[in-house]
């Protein structure tokens, strides 16, 4: 990455460093800030795949509920399971391992980031970069806003007997965060989380550390939200679901505290506001997109097996998503939340409690409504995950109760995380060009009316 | 051993034709009897696993378990409400609710579960706003100073709501002399599943169930002298005693099968010992001190001494299956059955950890999959049948 990228002023184009890979000759294109991200994660799957070697001991969390500051405390190298399913599914690998699981004794019916986890190990543990992953010294079981998450961890402690801990996260069942419930995350950390981090890795606990890490997160954060919601402008100069899997990658993985992930989100930053300035669409993977033509919420995580021809469906049309509530999964910061190093476990505990899927069905349809709102959407799409109950369950209501309180169009897709079985290309566009056609019938109808009037 | 509890019917068959009327009711006309007997009264519905009871008994209230429509009704608008990957139980559940089945009820709780319950507990508060609502955390972190603290304020959250709801405070006697009356229908419970343990043929299991969920709608004093007299009743009958194999069922602990299908178990050849049908009533493993600090006492007693169960963490590997384990070996169990729900998220991802347990200590066991609705027996007799064969086989070898 360019140095000169932090100098004020200075206009900055980022480039990926010599390590990264190249770009392929096809006529994929993406951001810069796109090759850089994906940079970034392949480094980490470097650093996890010599962290034994090197005598750094490895930590596994998940993505919601990441404590990614405080891990960094205890100088662990960080895997996130998730991201390897998910990786490992957008490189066509996933469908085998999750096979595989299946024929060791996994059921059909469940989560396939699990199941694609698994398969992985039962393949020796080779990761999405081809490099063979380490067993993790510590399981740190954050378990926010998904119910899957303590059986995955179960699962994995169940083959390679690490340690694991468990920092329980309470439900936003009353739509708030009561003092209660912060109280108990904060001394699951003093009494659970953190002696065990201090005892796995050797290293002592330096509260100083983290407010360090967290005044490089809350710049992150004030950068990302300006990201993804400059998606308000017409038009968009991002993608607010697909263009945002990639905005997202560092901040919810194993950067967000990292200086390195500061200057990422200050150039992407700097790069978002000269396309509004220029009045650009988004970069798509086909080059920018032309015109916009329609103006989506997506509910629910993509499609991760084919997330190209998935985005293709509809940059196409001209159909470009504003904003996302996936985008929200590892941290929601738009409504004000950010890490704080002057209370930093209260802080750490109201992160966990904060995430999207942590929060309760009437605080999820408020949210999306304001992004409708706010956005100038044309309507919402909800992409319904089969492997995913924390999202999924209670869509249809969700539907519902957007479209009457909205009064705009809704549309309901099914497809999975990572089991290629469960994506129909066909259905998926059919569906798509049908809602496409009625947001446009919509409008015609209301100019119609306004015309008449 | 057990009073004659005026109504209470006696003979086992009297007893078992009331107790499966009140498993077929679906329009709850036992909780209406039950709130028209004096004015004022509330019912308070919960969905499995656990809540703790005593706090809605003390209230003054009944406390109604919400355990889904079963394979009698049919579900129109519920499905209209999920995708075909979710299982059964909220379906009906909201069926029963949209329907008006569930008008009797004051109030519901859903219990910390799984995503799919829990998500229930956010619609149930859009559709039903009259009503009120409360998503039920227990703790997974056993510290008493850590989770039990938690654990504690938000019990104290939910007597406070339900005392405001009653239009009095709910004392800490009246949560005392609750404690009590479910201490009693615990060791009830505890004592039904000894004796069809040590008797399966007297008590099959296709009765102990009716007699279990017949606890879900009747206020628990009620509940206790009906199994009380129900055991007299048992023992009373002279029923062939088969060459079965004894077999603890796991897995069904929120949809339950119907009943076709438990019928359909013991005629394969199998005698469930054990099982975790309506485990609320065996959820806490002793009794709760009736004395001290009642919170204090029923936050101590659910996280040193309660079920072990999909839902909740186990905190190290070798604690994974202990209770099955124990289970097969305390009851005398000859092997298991998973008996899950499709796309039970818990029962199917703890499945392989358990049969791997199982595995090594040598259980037999076999697996199949359910939905409240299920039709079709004869695969699940022909597996359950061909499991209890080869355990007799592998038995004599």
């Amino acid at each position: 990455m360019s140095t000169s990228a932090n100098q004020p002023g200075t206009p900055v184009k980022m480039m990926p460093s010599s390590a990264a890979p190249k770009k392929p000759a096809a006529p994929v294109q993406k951001e810069d800030a796109m090759w850089l991200q994906k940079e970034m994660i392949n480094r980490n799957y470097d650093e996890l795949a010599t962290a034994h070697e090197t005598g750094r001991k490895v930590a596994a969390t998940f993505v919601p509920g990441n404590l990614n500051e405080l891990v960094m405390c205890f100088d662990f190298a960080r895997s996130l399971p998730e991201t390897n399913a998910l990786q490992n599914g957008m490189r066509k690998k996933s469908g085998k391992m999750i096979m595989d699981a299946e024929r060791d004794g996994h059921s059909e019916d469940v989560c396939t980031y699990v199941k694609a986890d698994l398969g992985m190990m039962l393949g020796g543990e080779i990761g999405p970069t081809g490099q063979k992953l380490p067993t993790p010294d510590l399981l740190l079981l954050s378990y926010t806003g998904c119910f899957t998450f303590m059986k995955w961890f179960e699962l994995i402690r169940q083959k390679y007997n690490c340690e694991t801990v468990m920092l329980h996260t309470p439900y936003q069942g009353d739509g708030k965060i009561s003092q209660n419930m912060r109280d108990y995350v904060v001394k699951q950390l003093k009494q659970a989380v953190i002696p065990a981090l201090e005892r796995v890795s050797g290293v002592k606990f330096d509260i100083d550390r983290l407010r360090q890490y967290m005044k490089e997160s809350a710049k992150a954060e004030d950068d990302l939200v300006k990201v993804l919601q400059s998606a308000k402008n017409r038009p968009s100069p991002i993608d607010g679901y697909f263009g945002a899997v990639y905005y997202i990658g560092p901040m919810f993985t194993a950067f967000r505290g990292t200086p390195e992930a500061t200057q990422y989100y200050d150039v992407l930053r700097q790069e978002i506001e000269r396309r509004v300035a220029e009045k650009k669409g988004p970069i798509t993977p086909e080059g920018e997109m032309a015109e916009e033509k329609y103006r989506l919420v997506v509910e629910g995580p993509p499609n991760w097996t084919n997330f190209r021809d998935f985005w293709k469906m509809f940059y196409d049309e001209g159909a470009v998503v504003v904003a996302s509530t996936y985008a929200k999964v590892g941290g929601v910061y738009d409504f004000g939340f950010r890490h704080d190093p002057e209370h930093p476990l209260e802080s750490l505990a109201d992160y966990c409690l904060g995430c999207y899927t942590n929060m309760n069905f009437p605080q999820r349809i408020d949210m999306i409504c304001k992004y409708m709102d706010q956005y100038q959407a044309d309507g919402l799409l909800i992409n319904s995950i089969k492997s995913c109950n924390s999202f999924s369950a209670g869509q249809l209501l969700m539907l519902r109760e957007i479209e009457k309180r909205t009064g705009k169009p809704a549309a309901f897709i099914e497809s999975d995380l990572v089991d290629p079985r469960y994506f129909s290309s066909a259905n998926i566009k059919n569906r798509l060009e049908s809602y496409f056609q009625m947001i446009k019938q919509k409008r015609s109808v209301a100019a119609g009316a306004a015309a008449v009037h | 051993m057990s009073q004659q509890i005026a109504g209470t019917p006696s003979g086992v068959g009297a007893i078992v034709a009331r107790c499966e009327q009140l498993f077929e009711d679906l329009h709850f006309n036992a909780v209406k009897q039950w709130k028209a007997a004096a004015p004022g009264r509330k019912a308070i519905g919960f969905m499995p696993i656990y809540v703790p009871r005593e706090i809605v008994h003390a209230a003054g209230m009944l406390p109604v378990g919400i355990f889904g429509g079963g394979d009698q009704m049919e579900v129109i608008q519920g499905d209209a409400y999920y995708q075909s990957y979710i299982c059964r139980i909220p379906r009906s559940t909201l069926e029963m609710g949209l329907t008006g089945r569930l008008d009797c009820l004051d109030g519901m709780l859903f219990p910390s579960i799984c995503d799919v319950i829990r998500n229930l507990s956010g619609m149930w508060q859009i559709l039903f706003k009259d009503k009120y609502v409360r998503y039920i955390d227990v703790p997974q972190n056993y510290l008493d100073s850590v989770g039990g603290e938690f654990y504690i304020h938000e019990m104290q959250e939910l007597r406070d709501d339900l005392g405001k709801l009653a239009g009095k405070a709910i004392t800490d006697d009246a949560l005392r002399a609750s404690i009590a009356v479910y201490n009693d229908n615990r060791r009830a419970v505890q004592d039904l599943y000894a004796y069809r343990a040590r008797k399966p043929w007297q008590a099959p299991t296709s009765e102990v169930y009716l007699v279990i969920r017949a606890g879900m709608v009747l206020p628990p004093e009620e509940h206790t002298g009906l199994i009380r007299e129900y055991l007299i009743s048992c023992e009373k009958e002279n029923r062939p005693k088969r060459d079965n194999a004894r077999v603890v069922l796991t897995g069904s602990f929120c949809e339950q099968p119907p009943l076709g299908l438990i019928k359909s178990i013991e005629m394969a050849g199998c005698y469930v010992v054990d099982d975790d049908f309506g485990l609320v009533h065996r959820w806490l493993l002793d009794e709760v001190p009736a004395t001290g600090d009642p919170l204090q006492e029923l936050s101590k007693a659910f996280l040193h001494r309660s079920n072990q169960q999909a839902s909740k963490y186990d905190e190290k590997k070798e604690d994974k299956g202990k209770l099955l384990v124990h289970s097969v070996k305390f009851y005398g169990a000859e092997g298991v059955i998973f008996a899950a729900p499709s796309f039970c998220d818990p029962a199917l991802l703890e499945r392989p950890m358990l049969q791997d347990v199982l595995a090594r200590q040598k259980i037999p066991y076999t697996a199949f999959k359910f939905a409240e609705n299920t039709g079709q027996m004869a695969p699940i007799r022909e597996q359950a049948g061909t499991f209890a064969d080869s355990i007799k086989l592998w038995s004599a070898a």
